[in-house]
């Protein structure tokens, strides 16, 4: 069994990348995709230590994998949100460079 | 007859009947249509005090009417109730028989004015307050009337309020009106503690048994002085009677003459037992009076407008009523009201009827010779000035003589100064027919000196207003008969009065001193009418035409400085006072609301320097953020 800390490696680095990702690309898309990484490195590691804990026979571990169903779901149905946005700004300005998106700005 | 008299309880009801229709239904009706409902409203009233004077003659004891009793706290009960005695049956005859010809006069008199339906809302308004204020039984709902006169004479000042002078006239006679009101209800107050009850015919009754010159007394009868002061344009507060001539003419006539300026007579007539038993306030009274009559007199000289001269003479023979009732001849006093309200009214319906034939001059320098053009108006003036000057056999002679015998005998005034009182006012008799004499002359007597264009249009107003003058001089001539000297002749009106008036003690002098003071007072008036005679028609004023820059003549101009001392004392005062607060208001409210405004408005500009409007720097904030909360929860072993 690959220990959980591997797990937890793998999701900081996930993470990481993500974050980087949403600070760096100007693109929309790219902006999205980088947040549902950092989204599924938390996915990863809830259901690392949720594994974790079920070995050593605590029921209610089984919540950590509930939580992350749920939280798939809720990131299907933001994608399907997300994307129709950038479809409209899109098709508005021809873009989607998210540094020129300020005209909510005073 | 009881219910005869009972009746006459309708008559302010009537007056407000008919204000109320004009103030509602008035824009609606044509022309004559106002003046003849409020006219309707007068004169039925007029025949409700008939029948009730008549109903009277039979008992002594006046008549109570009480409706309901609309106010009880602890031990004060207050009913709204009319007393309809023979006083106040006096007085709604003057209140409505003068004032019903004054209202056909001013059917004529406003004719084609733009606010006819509102004049006559506000006249009848104002008859139904005066008849409220006579009638009551309490001093509460006696000044309800008070009050409502006040108004009434604010509204009909400023009627023509498009002129900013007119207004402003009307607010000076309210708010000196208002300083009067203080006394008057400092007086209730005092009356209260003092009776436990303010019922007029129960505080009259109870005052005989009560210390005689007793401080109390004393003191409530100079707060009702105070009040009388006010409503009766006497020293000091008799400022506002001259700028309320802004008003139009009958207006003048009504209430400046007839009827407002003696309901302060009236209210110490009324509670004359007060003064019966305070000789201290009686003889203020008397001399506030004799002192008002000299100054009135003294100011009517120098006046130039034709309302003005009769306004001062109005505060001038108002001092003469003042100084009777003060004296404690109350039927005296009201005796003077009766005859003055002819004469007096009579003087002002002519001087209306001048204006209203001159287009509106008022200048007496733009007159003369008008006696010529308009005989009907001339003859009466002549009628009216003869009646108050005091010549023989005239209405006003025979009730001045009795104001003049009545201070010299009071027993209220011995050791107060009754006698020089007496030559005060028997001076002020002869500078009455002086001033009278000039004003008859300059207006209707002499050359003319009215503009080429005003002499063109000069003609005898119609029928509607010459018709109450003539009622007015027949009036003026012979009402005096109800008066004669009472120690030679039957006295019908000292009969009918006594028993309503409270009872003072006068000297009985020998008949031929009596017939001596009379002729003393007729040299004094032909003195008085010979000097204007020679003066103002003989030498067409040249005798005195040097003294107009002279300190007398400016002096009698501005009457005595009381309004300028009055702009000093309190006008300016009282703009020290606002302006101080305008600056207040203006550098430390104004100023601090702003500052607060723009230091809220600095700081939401500073906060916007935080929304970039970079989605990635909202990002990397967050990340941040989380990071702090990290390394927080990390280090202080939050999370086990």
């Amino acid at each position: 069994m690959v220990p959980t800390p591997y797990y937890i490696a793998l999701s900081a680095l996930l993470l990481t990348i993500g974050s980087v990702g949403v600070l760096t690309r100007r693109s929309a898309i790219m902006v999205f995709l980088s947040v549902e990484l950092m989204l599924n490195a938390a996915n990863l590691a809830i259901v690392a230590f949720a594994r974790q804990w079920s070995a050593r026979g605590v029921e209610s571990a089984l919540s950590g994998q509930a939580a992350v169903f749920i939280i798939l779901a809720i990131a299907a149905a933001e994608v399907a949100v997300g994307l129709g946005i950038l479809v409209a700004i899109f098709r508005n300005r021809v873009s989607t460079d998210v540094d020129e998106l300020s005209e909510v700005r005073l | 007859m009881t219910h005869v008299v009972a009746w006459a309880s309708l008559a302010p009801v009537l007056a407000l009947a008919g204000s109320l229709i004009n103030a509602f239904f008035g824009r609606n009706l044509k022309e004559p249509a106002p003046g003849i409902i409020a006219s309707l409203a007068v004169a039925g009233g007029f025949v409700l005090a008939v029948l009730a004077f008549i109903g009277l003659h039979g008992s002594d004891a006046g008549v109570q009417v009480t409706f309901w009793r609309y106010l009880t706290a602890g031990s004060l009960h207050l009913d709204l109730g009319f007393m309809i005695d023979r006083l106040s049956v006096t007085m709604m005859l003057i209140i409505t028989g003068v004032g019903l010809l004054i209202h056909i006069y001013s059917i004529g008199y406003m004719h084609g004015d733009d606010g006819n339906s509102r004049y006559f809302a506000e006249l009848n308004l104002f008859v139904a307050a005066m008849l409220v204020l006579v009638m009551a039984d309490s001093f509460p709902l006696m000044f309800i009337g008070w009050e409502g006169v006040g108004v009434c004479s604010y509204l009909l000042i400023s009627f023509w309020y498009k002129d900013r002078a007119n207004p402003d006239a009307g607010r000076k006679a309210f708010i000196v009106n208002r300083v009067g009101d203080v006394g008057f209800l400092l007086a209730m107050f005092l009356t209260f503690k003092e009776f436990g009850t303010l019922n007029i015919a129960a505080v009259n009754a109870a005052a005989p048994a009560m210390l005689y010159g007793s401080g109390v007394l004393t003191l409530i009868g100079l707060f009702y002085l105070l009040g009388a002061t006010g409503k009766s344009a006497q020293l000091p507060l008799q400022v506002w009677l001259p700028d309320a001539m802004a008003g139009p003419t009958p207006v003048s006539a009504l209430i400046h003459a007839a009827t407002m300026v003696t309901a302060g007579v009236y209210l110490i007539a009324r509670i004359g037992a007060i003064y019966a038993m305070a000789p201290g306030a009686a003889a203020t009274v008397a001399w506030i009076g004799g002192l008002t009559a000299f100054v009135g007199a003294f100011a009517a000289f120098a006046q130039t407008d034709i309302k003005k001269i009769l306004a001062y003479s109005t505060i001038s023979q108002v001092g003469y009523m003042i100084a009777a009732v003060g004296a404690g001849a109350y039927w005296v006093g009201i005796f003077h009201v009766l005859t003055h309200a002819f004469f007096k009214a009579l003087l002002f319906l002519t001087a209306g009827s001048v204006i209203h034939a001159l287009g509106g001059e008022q200048d007496t320098r733009k007159m003369g010779g008008l006696g010529r053009h308009m005989k009907v108006t001339g003859n009466t003036a002549l009628i009216a000035t003869l009646a108050i000057s005091g010549v023989p056999f005239l209405s006003g002679f025979f009730s001045k003589d009795a104001i003049l015998s009545s201070t010299l005998n009071s027993s209220l005034l011995a050791g107060n100064g009754g006698d020089a009182l007496y030559i005060l006012l028997l001076v002020t008799a002869g500078m009455t027919a002086g001033y009278m004499f000039r004003w008859y002359y300059r207006v209707f007597a002499g050359e003319s000196r009215v503009d080429k264009h005003a002499a063109e249009h000069l003609h005898e107003s119609p029928p509607v207003m010459t018709w109450p003058l003539g009622i007015l001089a027949l009036g003026a001539t012979f009402v005096g008969y109800v008066g004669l000297p009472e120690f030679a002749f039957p006295n019908y009106i000292q009969r009918w009065l006594e028993p309503a008036t409270a009872k003072v003690d006068f000297n009985q002098l020998a008949a031929s001193t009596d017939w001596l003071l009379i002729g003393l007072s007729v040299v004094v008036v032909a003195i008085g009418i010979t000097a204007a005679w020679w003066v103002y028609h003989v030498r067409k004023g040249a005798p005195v035409a040097g003294l107009k820059e002279s300190n007398l003549a400016s002096a009698s101009r501005g009457a005595l400085g009381f309004d300028a001392l009055y702009r000093i004392l309190f006008v300016a005062s009282g703009e020290g006072v606002s302006g101080g607060i305008a600056t207040l208001d203006r550098d430390v409210v104004d100023r601090g609301l702003a500052g607060a405004g723009s230091a809220v408005g600095l700081l939401g500009r500073l906060a916007t320097a935080l929304q970039s409007g970079f989605a990635r720097a909202y990002a990397f904030a967050m990340l941040l953020g989380v990071l702090a909360l990290v390394v927080v929860a990390a280090l202080t072993g939050v999370v086990r």
